[in-house]
């Protein structure tokens, strides 16, 4: 059952991936990769990540896509054209440079032995609780800088968006 | 159980579906986007490995990958917007000027 729900939600991810990279208009593109997302969170919660699963669907899917698509509508791009004049020397390479990657990466993959842990610890690992515990612990500074940060992007998205004379 | 092995082959395949949309698509909007799946293939990664080594660690790290993506996606897209206005196209190949 686990094995169904895993490879079920993995190909919706791969195809709404690949949709996202081959769709020519922008907006079909943004919508493709909101499914891509909604799967990828049923995946974390099949980890054990039931906190980081919600805020892939409330910030990912909801906020980040939501601004994406905003701006799509905002500034209407216009289709890409395949055509085979106008595409890039690149673009003939890419296919068999990401293949390439993407062996590379497999080949790199690491030998695992099958953890042991069990249902019960995973279920306590992904909880907010735990998480927060952790968060305002040990890791209090970078969560200090990430909110700076946060700050720096805001007024530099403001400055940019301006209106220039 | 789905084993850790699988997550990594699953994040393996989309960062490189995502590697691929950086390299052919010209429109920048797209190109952001294949960004973010790229990163969401690494959040992936993050977890399974939090989950294999039984440690909270990874999703925190995943928490702050979050929270880095929307801060990027909010100045890029501030960038995007002022390139299409100046431009008139989000096409990559004819934001060539450093100048105005």
């Amino acid at each position: 059952m686990e094995q169904l729900v895993f490879y079920l939600f993995a190909t919706i991810a791969v195809v709404a991936g690949l949709v996202v990279v081959l769709q020519r208009k922008a907006i079909y593109s943004a919508l493709a990769l909101i499914v891509c997302f909604g799967s990828i969170a049923v995946l974390f919660y099949q980890l054990g990540a039931f906190f980081i699963a919600a805020i892939q669907v409330i910030v990912y899917a909801g906020a980040i896509m939501v601004m994406f698509l905003f701006v799509v509508m905002l500034i209407d791009p216009e289709s890409e054209f395949f055509s085979f004049n106008r595409i890039r020397r690149v673009s003939v390479l890419a296919l068999p440079m990401s293949a390439v990657l993407a062996l590379i990466l497999l080949w790199a993959m690491p030998v695992l032995r099958e953890s042991d842990t069990n249902s019960q610890s995973l279920a306590q690992k992904g909880s907010i609780e735990v998480i927060a515990r952790s968060l305002f612990s040990d890791y209090l500074l970078p969560f200090e800088v990430t909110s700076i940060l946060i700050l720096v992007a805001v007024l530099g998205a403001m400055v940019l968006a301006k209106k220039v004379d | 159980m789905v084993s850790t092995t699988q997550f990594l082959v699953l994040g393996a395949i989309l960062f490189s579906i995502g590697t691929l949309g950086v390299i052919v698509r010209r429109n920048t909007i797209t190109m952001f986007m294949s960004i973010e799946l790229m990163l969401n293939a690494v959040n992936l990664t993050f977890l399974a490995f939090a989950r294999h080594f039984d440690q909270v660690d990874g999703q925190i790290f995943v928490f702050f990958v979050m929270t880095v993506a929307a801060a990027e996606a909010a100045v890029g897209l501030a960038l995007i917007v002022l390139l299409s206005k100046r431009n008139d196209s989000v096409d990559i190949d004819q934001a060539n000027t450093m100048k105005w």
